[in-house]
């Protein structure tokens, strides 16, 4: 073998270097596309607060719109696991409604005794929830069924179990006050109320409605508690990254970021706290929001549902146990569908055989909005979220301004494709 | 006397970075079998896909000539329109459509859109018998044999009224027998007066049915061989003869005690379960050793590699692993990497990377446990690690936070090498580890092999560059349709011997 003459090859090319000022440039586009969504919730509000005269930000109509939506956005929750690990589920809806029947039977029907209680009777139908989502979940993770057929089939099944259970078109109630609770409850107010303005009384001794001010306390200093400790963690997480000697995103924008966030927060906080407080719905729905975010994140389960939708076989290669990461995925995509049946029962105080029906639409159509790619391997938490409520707020506002329901379904569908078009064109111009 | 049909003068090809081709020429008569030969890589099918026009005329330099005109093929229709065929390796059947079906596909006898089911059928039943193959139109490909597959594209072919057949690598999936079948067809087609171009790197049949050998090497021409030159001494040496253009970085190899043994290893073919794909294959390497699998395409390397890796491929896997000295089970990914073996693919964007995530992501993957406390990732200390082996390997991009999508494939290949480094294994399995990626980058992946190996690792490369394997091992397997079919070590070794070890294997082996 010969060595001579070849120029010994030194490191290549810098072909895939970028100069220093555009890294911030591209953060910043990062930033504005991630903070786009929520621009979008807020312009949103802002119209309809103009078209319905300042009715949509009432604080009656804010727990109105909360209780109204919450169970699309718990159950997004779940969808966009099963969106990220590139998969779908149609059957959630159904599996709302059956969950719902079967509440209302062991509570109000069924001679269970002391299992009928509320609390009993929710933890036993979110277990049958993820037993659920583990019937479907074998034959998609275990039989590469598709997802879309397996889900498709048990659309069918729980939404013919959810009527049968409820004898053909009636409804089962009313339902226990400590079950209704779950959705239409308020936080209890430890604190005591603060009267600021107290309410003018008529001549026959009666309180004038929706005059005087009257602050739900627990629910301020929840608020504030919760607004400082999202500031406190935003400054820490910053303080270790430069501790470590990285930069982080620049000081101003987290500044503003934090700042609008936190004003936006309050601002809520003070409009459920002049009206009942906060909704126990909406406390849950919070916790789990919460609980997601740091699963998908910071959890090593989060990070290979992502790895697994980006890239199957990749993931597989790498050592991650794809077929019972799909199953678990499935499994807690069964309970929160659950959790959706309970909280849909607990609003309308009966279970009905139409209860859920189509809500599968919703949820998928708001992971989608949340930026989420069918795909598979991309979308955010706080997408599916924001998302939820883009649909929610459209729907309370519709409503309020008096469009015609099949209008409404024009309008959000358009809104869907709008905003997957929007996002697409972005990725492929970025 | 007969006449030039085909003439390619100067064909020169760029692909980004690579030059595939440079100032290739090929000249083919009338009625003749003319092989085209090389090594993995070479260039051949890029000269074929530049012939059959799947890359644009405009898109390379150089001037093809057919039939006495200049010919600017805009796409492979218009290539099929004058006459040129070609069957690719992989075959583009659609499995679940009839042989009928397949063969007049985008070509049926049709009015306004309606199908003549009974003309096409008749037509095939023609060509069918043409090229000796009983089967009924109707039936699905995915029912038949690949050999008969192959017969099906040849009939398809033949009812675009071919008049030069150019088949790729036709016989690297059929048996002995189907092969024999091929190519008995081919001398009858020419029989026939058809022209034929044959790639292949069996030479054996090349020495059997062709009329003449143009041997490509390096994206260059090296000579063309009249039939009375040709024999396989002849052609192995103008294969291989290569000018070393790479270098490889010094190594004092400092070997120690056998870190893995693999024993009798069998392997069956995941559809067809009938195919054995490897059979029964010993193999050892030691602490600090490179070793080399050296092979053809389709020698069974890649599957080897995969069913010894948590059994990611094929089934019916029979055989014993030994590491140091102890059975160890592989029967998952997660065991084997467990007992610190890692594989990183020869297919980086399927099997390696999640492209549209970042770097930091697919570096700690096989080995989330590594940055994380009860489950929790440790953000800081997984990006320390990202930022440690982005330095290690040189991986070159604006920050650890860039989509390995959008990385060269130089980079690429060191993303998935620190995936796997940071996995800590005792044995790295690296497949192809340079294919595709330019000559710097090349030279610092040889340049990561031989420190793993000096800090202990114990690596097999599977290499289809028999200069790569020379120049970075120390001893070399050689395999050949499912079998080693020679061992040497790498002092001893040249690339005519490697070459020799591959080509009279093959006979064996039938």
């Amino acid at each position: 073998m010969s060595t001579e003459s070849a120029p010994a090859p030194k490191s290549g090319v810098a072909e895939d270097v970028q100069p220093g000022p555009r890294v911030a440039v591209s953060a910043l586009i990062t930033n504005l596309r991630e903070y786009g969504l929520i621009l979008a919730l807020i312009a949103i509000m802002v119209f309809f607060q103009f078209t319905t005269s300042g009715t949509l930000f009432k604080p009656v109509n804010l727990s109105n719109l909360v209780q109204q939506n919450s169970f699309i956005i718990v159950m997004a929750l779940g969808m966009l696991l099963v969106i990220v690990s590139g998969h779908i589920d149609l059957s959630v809806g159904s599996v709302a409604g059956f969950i719902g029947a079967l509440a209302a039977m062991m509570m109000v029907i069924w001679p269970l005794g002391p299992l009928s209680n509320p609390l009993v009777v929710s933890i036993i139908c979110l277990i049958i929830g993820g037993g659920i989502g583990a019937a479907q979940g074998y034959w998609i993770a275990y039989h590469r069924i598709p997802s879309f057929i397996v889900t498709l089939a048990g659309m069918l099944i729980f939404r013919g179990i959810c009527q049968a259970l409820l004898g053909g078109g009636s409804s089962v109630g009313p339902l226990p006050d400590g079950f209704k609770a779950l959705s239409s409850g308020f936080i209890p107010d430890v604190i005591g109320p603060l009267t600021l303005i107290p309410p003018t009384v008529n001549a026959a001794g009666k309180t004038i409605m929706g005059s005087g001010l009257t602050l739900h306390m627990t629910t301020i200093v929840l608020g504030v508690v919760a607004v400082l400790a999202y500031a406190y963690f935003g400054l820490r997480a910053r303080r270790t990254r430069e501790q470590h000697g990285y930069e982080a995103e620049p000081f101003a924008l987290f500044v503003v970021k934090t700042l609008v966030t936190s004003a936006l927060a309050l601002f809520l906080v003070y409009q459920f706290a002049s009206y009942r407080g906060l909704p126990i719905v909406l406390m849950v729905m919070g916790v789990l929001i919460a609980l997601f975010v740091f699963v998908t994140k910071r959890m090593t389960i989060g990070r290979r549902i992502y790895a697994m939708g980006g890239n199957a076989k990749a993931a597989q290669l790498s050592g991650i146990k794809t077929e019972r990461l799909t199953l678990m995925v499935f499994v807690n995509m069964g309970v929160l569908s659950a959790l959706g049946g309970l909280i849909i029962a607990a609003r309308l105080g009966q279970a009905v055989p139409a209860a859920g029906l189509g809500s599968e639409l919703d949820v998928i159509a708001a992971v989608f909005i949340g930026g989420a790619s069918a795909m598979g391997g991309v979308g955010q938490v706080i997408g599916a979220v924001v998302g939820g409520f883009i649909m929610g707020v459209m729907n309370n506002g519709m409503s309020i301004m008096g469009v015609n329901v099949d209008w409404q379904q024009v309008v959000k569908g358009l809104v869907l494709l709008g905003a997957v078009v929007f996002d697409v064109y972005n990725k492929n111009k970025g | 006397m007969t006449s030039t049909i085909l003439e390619m003068r100067d064909i020169t090809k760029t692909f980004p970075g690579v030059k595939a081709l440079s100032n290739v020429n090929l000249s083919v008569e009338e009625g003749e079998i003319h092989a085209v030969v090389g090594e993995n890589g070479a260039g051949k099918s890029t000269l074929m896909k530049v012939l059959s026009g799947v890359y644009a005329s405009g898109t390379y330099e150089g001037a093809i000539v057919y039939r006495g005109e200049e010919c600017h093929f805009k796409g492979i229709h218009d290539s099929e329109h004058k006459g040129i065929v070609i069957i690719h390796q992989e075959l583009a059947l659609v499995p679940m459509l009839s042989i009928a079906e397949n063969i007049f596909l985008g070509n049926e006898h049709a009015k306004f859109g309606i199908i003549d089911w009974n003309a096409n059928e008749t037509r095939t039943s023609a060509l069918l018998k043409k090229v000796g193959l009983k089967e009924d139109p109707k039936t699905l490909i995915t029912n038949i044999g690949v050999g008969k597959q192959q017969l099906v594209e040849i009939a398809k072919a033949l009812s675009k009224e071919v008049k030069l057949l150019i088949l790729d690598e036709p016989t690297a999936s059929l048996s002995e027998k189907d092969s024999q079948a091929l190519l008995d067809l081919l001398l009858e087609f020419k029989r026939q007066g058809m022209t034929s171009i044959l790639i292949s790197h069996k030479l054996n049949e090349v020495n059997r049915v062709a009329d003449k050998v143009t041997v490509i090497r390096d994206g260059r021409t090296i000579e063309t061989l009249a039939r009375k030159d040709i024999s396989e001494d002849r052609i192995i040496t103008s294969m291989v003869g290569r000018s070393l253009d790479d270098r490889y970085p010094p190594r004092e190899p400092k070997i120690g005690e056998t870190v893995l043994q693999v024993k009798n290893w069998s392997v069956y073919h995941p559809i067809h379960a009938e195919r054995q794909v490897i059979k029964g294959i010993d193999i050892s390497v030691r602490k600090g050793e490179v070793v080399g699998i050296a092979g053809l395409m389709g020698a069974g390397r890649t599957e080897f590699a995969m069913s010894l890796f948590g059994r990611s491929y094929g089934r019916h896997i029979t055989g014993e692993v030994l590491l140091k000295g102890k059975p160890i089970d592989v029967s998952s990914v997660s065991k084997a990497v467990d007992h610190g073996i890692a594989y990183v693919t020869e297919d980086r964007k399927t099997y390696g990377l999640n492209l549209i995530d970042h770097i930091k992501h697919n570096i700690t993957l096989a080995n989330l446990s590594g940055v994380s406390r009860h489950s929790v990732i440790d953000d800081m200390r997984e990006l320390a690690v990202a930022n440690d082996y982005k330095a290690k390997t040189n991986i070159r991009s604006s920050s650890v936070y860039q989509m390995t999508g959008n990385l060269s494939g130089g980079n690429q290949q060191k993303v998935v090498l620190s995936k796997w480094l940071f996995a800590n294994p005792e044995v790295l399995i690296l497949d192809e580890p340079t294919r595709g990626i330019d000559v710097g980058a090349k030279y610092e992946i040889y340049t990561i092999i031989a420190r793993l190996a000096s800090e202990g690792k114990a690596i097999i490369v599977i290499s289809s560059e028999m200069p790569e394997l020379l120049g970075i091992t120390d001893r070399i397997y050689v395999m050949n349709e499912g079998r080693m079919v020679g061992e040497m070590a790498a002092s001893d070794a040249s690339q005519e011997k490697i070459m020799r070890a591959i080509v009279r294997g093959e006979g064996k082996a039938s």
